[in-house]
């Protein structure tokens, strides 16, 4: 069972993940869209990792794809395990709500017509396990009774939270839980996850926003134009540009505020229109002939990236 | 004090509503080329020329038109809405007389439409893209473009006559003594009208319930509860009727207007003798004042209600709630 990573089991390991929609193009042409291809990914208990990506890099359907809640028209390939076995559509209905939960980004994920308190409470939880996770995070007993839209931008960032402690879940996935808040905020956020993985949960936070993601994160998972292109440690983002791996991570580092913003040329390939090869190739300032072949992902100094010319 | 402040508006609104109806009307009817002493006497009558002018001096037919509308005015205010030249009797009889009749038929057409509609479409959405959803959707859309008095002769047609299920017409057996007629009897003859009235709402009560439960689930909070382990069959009852009943339910009641338009043609096609065939009577005749008392019979109809869909906005939606009582 599981992989020992420093004493800490795997939760959620995903390989080799493909996902495509099937889509009418021009007409009655029925054209398959692949949106995320050869994805590795692998969360371990009671650590955060960030998954960080530029907009349309497909975090979020992975987020989708592991609770198993894409549209119809998606299909997926490649294997998933959570907790060491086989993670099947009929486990994903059995698990989500329960080991595996969402964080939702807004409260815009809550039904505007029902009340706060029956809604955190779900299908699967009770009235104390509510009130228990009510109290945990400061909220009064009136805001059970509040309707969604009027909560406070603080209270429903602690109401979304609560909705996670409901059951003894090992795997929360939080996507992009921070836009839109204030810094203080978005920090209390963040300790949250914290704290939950520090009691043994697996956090995957989704997030474009690398400062704040390398504040709790333990390791980083970069994604681009809807696979990972670098996954390490959190500490070689903090080192800077030499510690990491993957041209687009040094690039990512140089559009930081801090770092005088400076953008790469190009734009992420779209998905319908992907290169042979490595997908990062034609803003890579290391590009060479080897870059049209597939790219594996491969090990390099403690961490993973797939770039033929990591060392 | 809001709340007062909105009822005395409504009041307001709904008089000025029911004047402009009014003078409306009476100009819509002055202009219309139907003589109402001709439609008294009939055509080819062998009355004297004088009896006829007695005939028009007695129904003040040849008042100048403002005078006219002054004494219905007068009758208005005293509560009799003048006098009916094709019943000869006081307009509000014949109304309340007729609407017995209608609003029976309302209603029933009104809570057909609504639960075969409001149930359709729900499945339909929920099996978006069956065999099931595409039979509801061209049957709505057959439904929808069908003109109701069409409709009611091909039901006649195939139901009264060639399989001579149902009455023929009439909302009573023509046979029996008025004392001899059961409820039965009454629903028995409602039954055809019924239908044909309830086609008119059906088809577009189905096909929004369809389309807004289909973007209700598609939402992020659907998203969000599916995502928490909910199935198909809770995700629709605990978050998908929550969300569509309110504007499925406005719709409803914003469609009082349709019904009214539709008994006209109803009741006219099955013999019904309520306000619908009273109408198609009244405008044969030119009849001024029944005329005008149906059209602001049905307006205070109509405006009752949207403003019980307005209302119960209000109470079903917390969000309106709060903001205190809005039209």
């Amino acid at each position: 069972m599981g992989v020992l990573n420093n004493n800490k089991e795997s939760v959620l390991k995903v390989k080799n993940l493909t996902v495509s929609f099937s889509r009418y193009d021009r007409g009655w042409n029925k054209t398959n869209l692949q949106v995320i291809h050869s994805l590795d990914v692998e969360v371990f208990s009671g650590e955060i990792l960030a998954v960080v990506g530029s907009s349309g890099s497909g975090k979020s359907l992975l987020a989708h794809s592991v609770l198993g809640i894409l549209p119809d028209n998606a299909t997926i390939t490649g294997s998933m395990e959570f907790m060491g076995k086989p993670l099947t559509e009929k486990d994903q209905k059995k698990l989500r709500g329960e080991q595996i939960v969402l964080i939702p980004q807004s409260v815009e994920f809550l039904d505007p017509l029902m009340k706060v308190g029956k809604q955190v409470k779900g299908i699967k939880g009770t009235v104390e396990k509510m009130r228990e996770a009510f109290r945990r995070y400061g909220l009064s007993e009136n805001v059970e009774k509040m309707y969604p839209f009027q909560l406070s931008g603080g209270m429903a960032r602690r109401v979304l939270v609560s909705t996670a402690v409901m059951e003894k879940s090992k795997l929360i996935i939080a996507d992009e839980p921070t836009p839109g808040l204030d810094m203080e905020m978005a920090m209390e956020t963040l300790r949250h996850f914290r704290q939950l993985a520090d009691q043994g949960c697996g956090v995957m936070l989704i997030t474009h926003d690398i400062d704040l993601a390398l504040s709790v994160a333990d390791r980083i998972a970069v994604f681009y134009a809807g696979t990972t292109v670098e996954e390490c440690p959190a500490e070689d983002f903090i080192k800077g540009k030499k510690a990491l791996r993957h041209p687009y991570s040094r690039a990512f580092i140089d559009a930081l505020p801090q770092n005088s913003f400076k953008p790469i040329k190009g734009t992420q390939p779209y998905a319908g229109d992907l290169p042979k090869g490595c997908l990062f190739a034609d803003r890579c300032p290391l590009r060479t002939e080897e870059c049209g072949g597939k790219i594996q992902m491969s090990s390099v100094r403690g961490g993973k990236v797939r770039c033929v010319h990591a060392t | 004090m809001n709340r007062v402040k909105y009822i005395c508006s409504t009041t307001a609104r709904m008089l000025t509503l029911l004047i402009a109806v009014s003078i409306l009307s009476f100009i819509l009817i002055s202009a219309s080329p139907v003589d109402p002493l001709k439609a008294y006497v009939g055509a080819e009558s062998t009355l004297s020329e004088e009896a006829k002018e007695e005939v028009a001096e007695y129904w003040g037919l040849n008042d100048p038109p403002a005078e006219r509308f002054l004494t219905w005015a007068d009758h208005t205010l005293h509560g009799d809405l003048g006098q009916s030249i094709t019943y000869n009797m006081p307009v509000s009889t014949v109304i309340a007389d007729r609407f017995k009749y209608s609003v029976a038929l309302i209603l029933a057409a009104w809570v057909l439409s609504g639960i075969i509609g409001f149930t359709a479409g729900i499945f339909a959405a929920v099996k978006k893209g069956s065999i099931f959803d595409k039979c509801v959707k061209t049957f709505c859309l057959i439904l929808q473009s069908a003109p109701v008095f069409w409709f009611g002769l091909l039901m006649l047609t195939v139901f009264s006559i060639i399989l001579g299920w149902f009455p023929i017409g009439q909302a009573v057996p023509v046979d029996k003594l008025a004392a001899d007629v059961t409820i039965w009897d009454r629903i028995y003859h409602m039954i055809l009208p019924a239908v044909t009235l309830s086609i008119l709402g059906t088809g577009k009560i189905t096909l929004y319930t369809r389309q807004k439960l289909i973007e209700i689930m598609h939402s992020d909070y659907i998203l969000f509860a599916r995502a928490r382990g909910e199935s198909v069959k809770q995700l629709v009852i605990r978050h998908g009727l929550r969300n569509i009943a309110m504007p499925a339910i406005t719709l409803q009641f914003a469609s009082f207007s349709e019904l009214f338009g539709g008994i006209a043609l109803a009741e006219t096609v099955f013999s019904y003798p309520g306000i619908g065939s009273a109408v198609t009577a009244a405008a044969l005749n030119a009849d001024a004042p029944l005329l005008i008392g149906i059209a602001m019979f049905s307006a205070l109809f109509v405006f009752v209600g949207n403003f019980i869909a307005n209302v119960l906005y209000g109470v079903v939606d917390p969000r309106l709630k709060e903001g205190g009582y809005r039209a």
